[in-house]
């Protein structure tokens, strides 16, 4: 019986989103008018208060939230499903690619990664020209970024050096496109300095690529690998995440008596429900949603034991300040030595509970830490364990603040370091920091450079011409910018303070 | 190792305008030009203890304690209510650092910089600390690979900058005129040393850049620009070139009341420059 649902009319009628933007809002619709897989009482209670959150995914989970596939296996063997011959050359090795993508689902119906592309592409490289080579990887990048306008879609390259990664920088630096988002995987012992420097270069251009500690992240996943997609998880190649929850550590802080009862009550009980919930969603995607029948488990692009939990934290930054308005501490997070250390205290107790806590249906049998980066409705909740936006110290200071955090979050710590524009003449500078903060522990390390028009919100890259044009209801081609302008409304992320840098000698300050 | 000590007026750890990649640099206070365009005044003068800023501080973080001005940082909210009352362009709020304390700095940031700067005020004015940290940085394993910087208005004589050159990988140097009464009238001070200096360091392989301030209607001027260009061109290989663009931030007195220097102007010296001249040029990155 067809009834009027306002909500569902504004979807249809909305006039800033493109035909495709409004059928995937609308099957979450579909999906939500569902019941929520079964959870007790105290769960329940815990989700709807928001001290936990299942990041507002549908209420059937059909397909795991992040879909990491080893793409080598439809190049090295075709598919049988999809019908796709072995590719030979690197135009049919790039199509076959353009075509897989389209069959990998995530939470945005999108690919959230388009794999590891020089590991990929490399072996079809004999014989082709530089010329060509980059002309080829022009027309990709293009066809990425208007066919599947994500940001959250990522592709990685590294650790080597070699054509293809310095084919690609050179592309991005030139497109300056939103898509694909990109990782460069350093590893000082195997990584060109040259390499470092033309990312960093590229950096100061287009705020891309992000550099991922390839050291740290291989000695968690080992041999069989591992991918960096959205907003700087580190997740298992062949696999992924099922899910992503999170904890609102700020609002678990503010139930809590005092430092202490946050740390042996309140917080260990809404980890547990957090955990609760997880496997909740965790079992109907395993038992009932039918995904893992699909031909990407059969044909061997993904395997179903490789799939882990994302456990997510937020709001560090609030949690701390208020423990220690609590203990009359005035100490802020990020500036002050004892509430930086408060904070490092509730990541290791988080590391410690999460690790002990087995899990079904789950990557190695336990969920993995993730710092998480925030969604656009988060107004008042710093991302993951980032300092305030606004209130950031230089960014070498900044660094020293929350490296200590890094070795506990096995599945990523989204953090981003904003530079004044006075770095773009110097790049060497950016290598320069970015080796300081693997040397200090640092999984990841992104930088926005003021003054770009691309730039990076919570995790994802926007173009602040994009955004103001949405802002004046014209619609956006691409989907994060309409998460972007949510997120600029909503929280402060654009006055995130550009760093001040050398500005020559403002007497008195930080001495 | 060396007890040397510095006076600073402030240390930064992050910096990416002072030389190459990443620099900590050391602002050393004092300097013997009295530049009118100069964006940090207080930096010129050496404090005397005359105490004429204690009344000025809302704080409480200045105080005269056996006739020498005590500095609480603690207490400093960073006003700089004091660098105004100053009646002869002193910072109460410079700190003294030995040669060890900048040593152990550079050991807690050696991981994020390519090396240091020591800028000022004028830093050869402390030459012999320079000398002592720059000669320690050398010796230390764990330091040596950082490059040693000095930022100077060049008027040092050639004999001081041999005693320091061997320890010295690179010198920023400032041309503020070539006319000499306009250097003079700007500085206070005659133009021949620094140019000596800079055709010395260059010889000895040591000039970074060569930075060159335009100011409307002083040394912007198509003369002073020719002249630029032909003292590059003297010097033999290439030379890097800073232009600079003057800008009233900061700056007190009659200068204050000048005009800002125009982009295009900068743009188009740079473009005059890059034809003739032997390096790269650069232009400021923020306007
Ligand atoms: S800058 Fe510091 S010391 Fe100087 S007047 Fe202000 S509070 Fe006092
Ligand atoms: S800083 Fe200036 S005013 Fe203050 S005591 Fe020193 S000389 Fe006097």
């Amino acid at each position: 019986m067809p009834s009027e649902t306002p909500h569902i009319r504004h979807i249809v009628n909305d006039p800033t989103l493109s035909s495709a933007q409004k059928a995937r809002a609308l099957s979450l619709e579909a999906e939500n008018s569902l019941p929520y897989p079964a959870l007790d009482r105290e769960t329940q209670d815990a989700l709807e208060a928001r001290l936990i959150c299942d990041m507002y995914e549908g209420h059937a989970p059909y397909k795991p939230r992040y879909v990491l596939p080893d793409y080598g296996v439809v190049l090295k063997n075709g598919s049988e499903w999809l019908e796709l011959p072995v590719p030979q050359t690197l135009d049919e090795a790039i199509h076959t690619l353009m075509i897989a993508y389209h069959h990998v689902p995530s939470v945005t119906a999108m690919p959230v990664y388009i794999g590891q592309l020089d590991d990929l592409l490399l072996p079809f490289c004999d014989g082709v020209t530089d010329a060509d080579l980059y002309q080829q990887i022009k027309l990709f990048w293009r066809y990425l970024d208007r066919v599947l306008p994500d940001a959250f879609m990522h592709a990685n390259i590294g650790p080597t050096d070699n054509r293809v990664a310095r084919t690609i920088l050179r592309v991005d630096a030139e497109l300056k496109q939103i898509a694909p988002n990109l990782t460069f995987l350093y590893d000082p012992k195997i990584s060109s300095d040259e390499i470092l420097q033309m990312a960093a270069s590229n950096i100061t251009k287009c705020s891309k690529p992000h550099i991922a500690n390839h050291p740290l992240h291989d000695e968690v996943f080992g041999e069989r690998g591992y991918g960096i997609v959205s907003c700087y998880n580190a997740l298992p190649l062949e696999g992924g995440a099922s899910t992503l929850t999170r904890v609102n550590l700020a609002k678990v802080a503010k139930l809590s008596d005092d430092v202490e009862d946050f740390l042996t009550n309140k917080l260990p009980y809404y980890v547990d429900l957090n955990f609760r919930l997880t496997e909740a969603r965790i079992d109907y995607l395993f038992n009932q949603s039918g995904f893992f029948d699909s031909f990407l488990v059969t044909e061997g692009w993904l395997d179903e034991t490789r799939f882990t939990a994302m456990f997510g934290i937020f709001a560090m930054a609030e949690a701390v300040n208020e423990l220690q308005d609590k203990i009359g501490a005035t100490g802020r997070y990020g500036h002050d030595a004892q509430a930086n250390a408060l904070g490092y205290k509730i990541s290791a107790l988080l590391d410690g509970l999460v690790s002990k806590r087995p899990m079904k249906n789950v990557w190695k049998g336990r969920a993995m830490l993730h710092s998480q980066a925030g969604l656009s409705t988060d107004t008042g909740f710093t991302p993951g364990v980032r300092i305030p936006y606004g209130t950031e110290p230089d960014p070498v200071t900044h660094v020293l603040a929350l490296a200590p955090h890094h070795q506990y979050y096995g599945s990523g710590v989204s953090e981003i370091l904003t530079l004044d524009e006075t770095i773009k003449p110097n790049p060497e500078a950016v290598t320069d920091l970015c080796k300081g903060a693997f040397a200090k522990g640092f999984r990841e390390f992104t930088a926005n450079v003021g003054g770009n028009d691309l730039v990076r919100v919570t995790g994802y890259m926007i173009r602040l011409s994009d955004v103001a044009q949405f802002h004046a209801e014209q619609g956006s081609r691409t989907n994060t910018t309409a998460l972007g302008a949510e997120a600029s409304k909503q929280t402060l992320i654009l006055q995130r303070k550009p760093r001040v840098v050398a500005n020559e000698l403002l007497a008195g300050t930080n001495q | 190792m060396s007890s040397l000590q510095a006076q600073i007026s402030k240390i930064l750890t992050w910096s990416c305008v002072d030389g190459p990649g990443n620099r900590i640099v050391l602002f050393l206070q004092g300097c013997n030009f009295n530049c009118i365009t100069c964006h940090n005044p207080h930096t010129i003068g050496r404090c005397n203890d005359c105490g004429d800023c204690i009344a000025d501080c809302p704080t409480d973080a200045l105080t005269l304690e056996g006739g020498k001005i005590r500095f609480d940082p603690a207490l400093c909210t960073h006003c700089d209510a004091c660098l105004v009352a100053c009646p002869i362009n002193a910072n109460p709020m410079v700190q003294t650092y030995s040669v060890h304390d900048i040593l152990a700095l550079l050991g807690k940031h050696k991981d994020f910089v390519s090396g240091i700067t020591v800028s000022g005020g004028e830093a050869t004015m402390q030459l012999p600390f320079i000398k002592a940290l720059f000669t320690e940085m050398g010796r230390d394993p764990a330091l040596a690979h950082l490059t040693r910087f000095i930022d100077t208005n060049g008027y040092l004589g050639a004999a001081a900058w041999t005693t320091v050159l061997e320890v010295t990988d690179g010198v920023m140097l400032d041309i503020k005129a070539f006319d000499r009464d306009t250097h003079r009238r700007l500085t206070g001070r005659d133009n021949a040393r620094v140019l000596d200096s800079a055709r010395m360091l260059h010889t000895a392989g040591k000039l970074y850049e060569l930075r060159y301030l335009m100011v409307p209607s002083q040394t912007d001027t198509a003369g002073e620009i020719e002249s630029l260009m032909a003292f590059t061109q003297s010097l033999e290989g290439p030379v890097r070139v800073r232009l600079n663009a003057f800008r009233t931030h900061g700056v007190r007195g009659e200068a204050a009341a000048w005009p800002a220097m125009e982009r295009e102007q900068v743009e188009a010296a740079a473009r005059a420059l890059a034809e003739e001249s032997t390096g790269p040029v650069i232009l400021p990155a923020l306007w």
